[in-house]
């Protein structure tokens, strides 16, 4: 691991609020910018560019390399739904469509044992890259700029684990995908040059939209309905932006989203989190693709 | 309360969140057990001739969807968890000549994800080592060679062999100490008085070549390892 510091080392009492950070950034100021202070900003985004480049890689990867999963169930989602994107533009246009197209690809990546950046989380991996390879084609947004949002995507995420969960066993998908979406809405809103206060709104309505969301993988695995949960994921939050950006407001502030967030992860049953024993993971087809799997499970020894 | 208009430095938080940089599909499942691998494999401290991996609890029961097995041959491999050739390692390691097993235990440890390593070197030595993963790609190592210990790879961390007597824990502290080296952690365990002991001690900089003979020169240390802070 590259970092020492701890989520349990940054105590929700001892970090600020997501809107402390956003009123210190002030109207002219960036998330990114207050993030970066007190860093070495110069390794920190040399960092983040290195993890955009595998960001990057794994969607590549995941529309044209990759092998098959273990279970199975990865069906090149990712390089189909491009091709609708690029010959028509889809119903939504190209840069909704991309991020989805893109998030399917990186996800599969993943599935297949690809190489990815888990940001925030392995299962939520393609949400990110979907959103910052999208606006990169389709809003011209750069290398430098891409990797400060990454910073303003990480400053949420930190408010997140350290005051509700990122981890979809102990709070469910909602923590996963969820907190990807508010990642990526923020800093999509950033790209954008929105203000620190539209960021804010945006991931809180990015977060809204998911909470109760079960964690429910089909067999256990990182693949059903984990993969295409991302892509959705990520159009999700380019909508959310999109309405911050137009001034809509979240009538709850964005740090007490994220506060009911982690009571509804604690209140989840421990079969919607992450046990492969409700939501889509127990029902009939659920049961026997995972039933299917572990019957045909290669013998590893030989 | 932070400093007022200041967050400290936020860039080991952020890293965290974005990222690790790992082959999937999952940091419990995959990017966990091959840290684990790594850190048995230090602990042997030479090539490995064989090695069984018992998985346990979600380990045993999903693992094999999430290319755990490949994950702990890797990590035996010393492969990094980013390493392209982590799906590979299995093949790999047959190349090389170490043998493996994989073993799916229904025994239900402490900790839904639990793994035990059990190796045999080229050299002779042998070691057993059991770890938890625990989420994020986060591992504990729980112990070794049958000792209780509590390592966490956040810090270069060395493990000492000894003999439970009088006045080595003194000796062995007082040879970090005089290099200019601070202890970060430490814990002694032993299984019966008077018998073998183990000195797990997490070091805030990086133990040298140096530092290790001068540790394997006392009388009654019979072996040190080093675990790095990179696994």
């Amino acid at each position: 691991m590259d970092a020492e510091a701890t989520f349990e080392g940054m105590m929700g009492e001892e970090l600020p609020s997501l809107d402390e950070f956003i009123a210190r950034a002030g109207a002219t100021g960036t998330l990114s910018g207050i993030a970066l202070e007190g860093t070495d900003a110069e390794d920190l985004l040399a960092e983040m560019r290195r993890r955009w480049d595998v960001m990057r890689e794994s969607v590549r990867d995941g529309l044209e390399e990759v092998g098959s999963s273990a279970g199975g169930m990865v069906a090149r989602d990712g390089r189909r739904y491009l091709d609708r994107i690029t010959a028509t533009g889809g119903l939504m246009g190209p840069l909704p469509g991309k991020a989805a197209a893109y998030a399917l690809a990186a996800s599969e990546c993943n599935a297949c044992m690809g190489r990815i950046c888990a940001a925030p989380t392995a299962g939520a991996c393609g949400v990110l890259p979907g959103l910052f390879l999208a606006a990169s084609e389709e809003m011209g947004a750069g290398g430098d700029q891409l990797a400060r949002a990454l910073v303003t995507a990480g400053l949420v995420g930190t408010v997140i684990a350290a005051r509700a969960s990122l981890s979809g066993a102990e709070g469910g998908c909602q923590a996963e995908c969820g907190s990807a979406a508010a990642m990526g809405a923020a800093a999509v809103v950033e790209l954008a040059g929105g203000s620190p206060a539209a960021a804010g709104h945006a991931a809180a309505l990015a977060l809204k939209s998911f909470l109760g969301l079960a964690c429910d993988p089909v067999g256990g695995l990182v693949e059903v309905p984990c993969i295409k949960r991302n892509a959705i994921a990520a159009v999700h939050a380019l909508a959310a932006a999109d309405m911050a950006l137009a001034g809509v407001a979240s009538a709850i502030p964005v740090d007490e989203v994220i506060d009911a967030m982690g009571r509804v992860g604690r209140s989840l049953p421990e079969e919607l989190r992450e046990t492969g024993r409700g939501g889509v993971a127990a029902t009939p087809t659920g049961r026997r693709i995972a039933a299917r799997l572990y019957e045909s499970a290669p013998d590893d020894n030989r | 309360m932070p400093v007022k208009g200041g967050n400290g430095d936020l860039s080991g938080d952020i890293l965290k969140v974005i990222g690790p940089v790992m082959i999937g599909p999952s940091s419990s499942h995959t990017a966990g057990p091959l840290r684990l691998g790594r850190a048995a494999r230090a602990l042997l401290g030479e090539e490995i001739l064989r090695a069984r991996v018992i998985l346990m609890g979600s380990l045993a029961a999903t693992g094999r969807g999430h290319g755990t097995p490949q994950a702990a041959v890797a990590g035996l491999l010393d492969m990094a968890s980013d390493d392209r050739r982590v799906p590979d390692a299995p093949g790999i390691a047959r190349d090389r000549g170490l043998e493996f097993e994989i073993l799916y235990s229904d025994a239900t440890g402490a900790h839904p994800n639990e793994i035990a390593f059990q190796l045999r070197g080229r050299a002779g030595g042998s070691v057993t080592m059991r770890g938890i993963s625990i989420g994020g790609g986060e591992i504990a190592i729980t112990a070794v060679d049958g000792f209780e210990v509590s390592i966490t790879g956040h810090y270069p961390t060395l493990v000492v062999f000894m003999t439970d007597r009088p006045g080595l824990i003194g000796a062995v502290t007082r040879a970090i100490g005089s290099r200019g080296i601070n202890i970060a952690f430490m814990s002694v365990a032993r299984k019966r008085r008077g018998q073998e002991a183990l000195m797990s001690i997490e070091l805030d900089q990086a133990a040298d070549a140096a530092l290790v003979e001068a540790l394997r020169g006392i009388d009654g240390v019979f072996g040190v390892r080093v675990i790095p802070d990179t696994l």
